[in-house]
């Protein structure tokens, strides 16, 4: 009887390169495909490995080619993509890589991964229509602490005990060598292009605050409990120059 | 912070902050389309033949790799902290975080 | 919504490339001999940003194919139905002259492997494309295109040929065909039968597009020359020949030129598609 070769045979063998090849797949003469198996076990394992490459470039620079190849060897394997759309991938990497042991002394590799995926995830973000910036100045000046916003879908606020932006702008910005404080990150995309901004202190409690709905009084007041030095007129520059904010309600 | 001090420091702000917006102009249609993708893309295309990563010898179990020091990791000192308390965000001496 | 009025509404029978983000410029300032592009749909899935305005700016001026790569077609699984609805979803936006898909599978138990897996051609393979074309089709209500494989192994299990394999589906569902006439080459020089003999067995009469693209050349662990469908070289002088074999059967076409790895200049690129529109010209009416 013909061998029949089941898609979960074909699976396993692909993603298991010592395993053997499935019985039923040949040459023009019969003779069992040894390395023309091998064509689907490369395109899977390079084109997964080069989609990882591509989306956590910060990761690959700090690993080095070797390291990361091995690491999404491993990755891939465990994770294939879940949906065939190749711009998501890779969203438990930053979770899997905590989790190697091996990569235990560099805390901050998730963290960085986690940067990279959100900034992955701003430039695929639905497109959205800033307030103008006179539509704050049209409120009166008594009313701007009831104040709420909403975002873009695009904007991501990343808080980490590591200098995360300083990282990832060491590796892929001729940023400086980055120095040990913790940095809380705001994604913006003005247009099209995602930016990570370094928040100042205390911005990061702030913008948390807002981005959950509350009042900007309530999140300035976050702010300046997190930092003496807090400055809320810098970070609303920020948020309107960075098209952050698509709406304003006034909570009474 | 009383209310009304909070409510003076809040409108302060947003009045600093609309001097310091400034409008840039938005580039054209067509300009602003340009870009290359920040992703990982689909095609249809193969991959690099018959001998590669697919085939390769690695564990990928992970129990047997081990790092190889290659990438700029090695030149960046960011131990994690001895106490395990969170690092802040106001620059400080680096011998907070060399371990006891 | 954008205005779609004023946009083609067939592919011409002249060249057209794969679109790649770095031509955008090049392609929007002067684009020669091409006529039309090809997108992979699943590369326009986002929620928004960059890919979707290009695409939207590009459908304005350009006839606009939707090339799914990732549905699964002949996975032994139901179609993913949420792939299936994005599917629709990016054909109602964009509204695309033409739809083609695989011969293929990638998506087994949840995990899409990203590539294009063979198919052995028997009834049961035969059965559940079909179905699966219907319910394609059905879904977002209009006819498709499914495209030949390249090929690296065959099945011992297989009782069709490729060619009477495609126009037995094609008879079942309605579809049309898309003739990769590198893939043709890639597979018949792997598995030595003749690429001519492939094309005569071939409905020409269902074909609504061809592909063209380059491939690399390998060997398997008998020293048989292995061809791999890379799409990262130009198309090689029997590729070329083996189009004008086809279009001296089949009339004029349209032609893509398919180019994914190591992607060129625009201008090496648009040397392609000048070559395609000679070829196009020996054959004109």
């Amino acid at each position: 009887m013909t061998a029949t070769v089941s898609q979960t045979t074909f699976r396993t063998a692909i993603l298991n390169g010592q395993s053997d090849r499935p019985l039923g797949l040949t040459d023009a003469q019969g003779r069992a495909a040894g390395r023309r198996f091998d064509v689907y076990r490369n395109n899977v394992a390079v084109s997964l490995t080069e989609a990882l490459e591509t989306g956590f470039p910060a990761i690959a620079k700090l690993l080095g080619a070797e390291n990361f190849k091995a690491i999404a060897g491993m990755f891939l394997r465990q994770y294939p993509p879940s949906s065939p759309l190749m711009m998501h991938y890779g969203a438990e990497f930053p979770d899997f890589l905590q989790g190697i042991k091996q990569l235990s002394h560099l805390g901050y590799l998730p963290d960085v991964a986690r940067l990279e995926l959100a900034l992955r995830r701003a430039y695929h973000a639905a497109d959205a229509s800033p307030i103008a910036a006179d539509a704050l100045a049209a409120i009166p000046p008594m009313e701007l602490g009831a104040v709420a916003f909403e975002f873009a879908p695009a904007v991501a606020l990343l808080r980490s005990q590591w200098p995360v932006h300083a990282l990832w702008a060491f590796n892929l910005a001729d940023g400086p060598k980055p120095q040990a404080v913790a940095q809380d990150v705001l994604i913006l995309r003005p247009e099209f292009d995602p930016e990570p901004h370094a928040l100042a202190p205390g911005s990061g409690a702030c913008v948390d605050t807002l981005m959950h709905g509350a009042t900007l009084g309530d999140a300035a007041a976050q702010g300046t409990a997190a930092a003496d030095d807090f400055d809320l007129s810098a970070l609303l520059a920020l948020l309107l120059n960075g098209q952050a904010i698509t709406k304003i309600t006034i909570k009474t | 912070m009383s209310k009304t001090v909070q409510t003076l420091a809040v409108a302060g702000a947003v009045a600093a902050a609309l001097t310091a917006h400034a409008t840039t102009a938005s580039a054209a249609g067509q300009e602003k389309c340009y870009g290359v993708s920040l992703a990982g893309q689909n095609d249809c295309a193969a991959g690099p033949g018959t001998t590669c990563a697919g085939t390769s010898t690695v564990d990928y179990q992970g129990n047997a790799w081990t790092l190889v020091d290659a990438g700029t990791c090695a030149e960046i000192e960011l131990p994690t902290l001895a106490d395990g308390s969170a690092r802040t965000g106001a620059l400080e001496p680096l011998d907070r975080d060399i371990p006891s | 919504m954008f205005d779609a009025s004023t946009r083609p509404t067939t592919l011409p029978n002249a060249p057209g490339v794969g679109y790649k983000a770095q031509h955008y410029t090049d392609l929007t300032n002067d684009p020669g001999h091409v006529a039309w592009l090809e997108i992979h749909a699943e590369n326009y899935m986002g929620a928004g940003g960059r890919p979707l305005a290009q695409l939207r700016h590009l459908s304005e001026r350009f006839a606009i194919s939707m090339h799914g790569v990732g549905l699964s077609i002949g996975g032994e699984g139901p179609l993913d139905g949420d792939h299936l609805a994005r599917l629709k979803h990016l054909n109602n936006w964009l509204q695309p002259v033409v739809f083609s898909e695989h011969l293929a599978w990638s998506t087994h138990d949840g995990a899409f492997l990203n590539d294009l897996l063979p198919l052995p051609y028997t009834k049961d393979t035969l059965t559940r494309v079909s179905d699966h074309i219907d319910q394609l089709q059905n879904t977002i209500g209009r006819q498709m295109m499914l495209e030949n494989p390249s090929s690296y192994l065959a099945f011992a299990e297989s009782t069709w040929s490729e060619p009477d394999f495609l126009r037995e589906v094609s008879d079942r569902t309605g579809c049309g065909l898309l003739l990769d006439v590198n893939n043709v080459f890639v597979s018949a020089t792997n598995l030595d039968y003749d690429p001519r003999a492939y094309i005569a067995e071939f409905p020409l009469d269902k074909v609504g597009e061809i592909h063209l693209g380059g491939h690399d050349e390998d060997e398997d662990e008998h020293g048989h020359v292995l061809l791999i469908d890379s799409h990262g070289k130009p198309v090689v002088d029997p590729v070329w020949a083996l189009l004008d074999h086809v279009l001296s059967l089949s009339g004029p076409r349209p032609i893509l030129i398919e180019w994914d790895n190591d992607v060129p200049e625009w201008g090496e690129l648009h040397a392609e598609a000048a070559r395609a529109s000679k070829a196009l010209e020996q054959v004109a009416v």
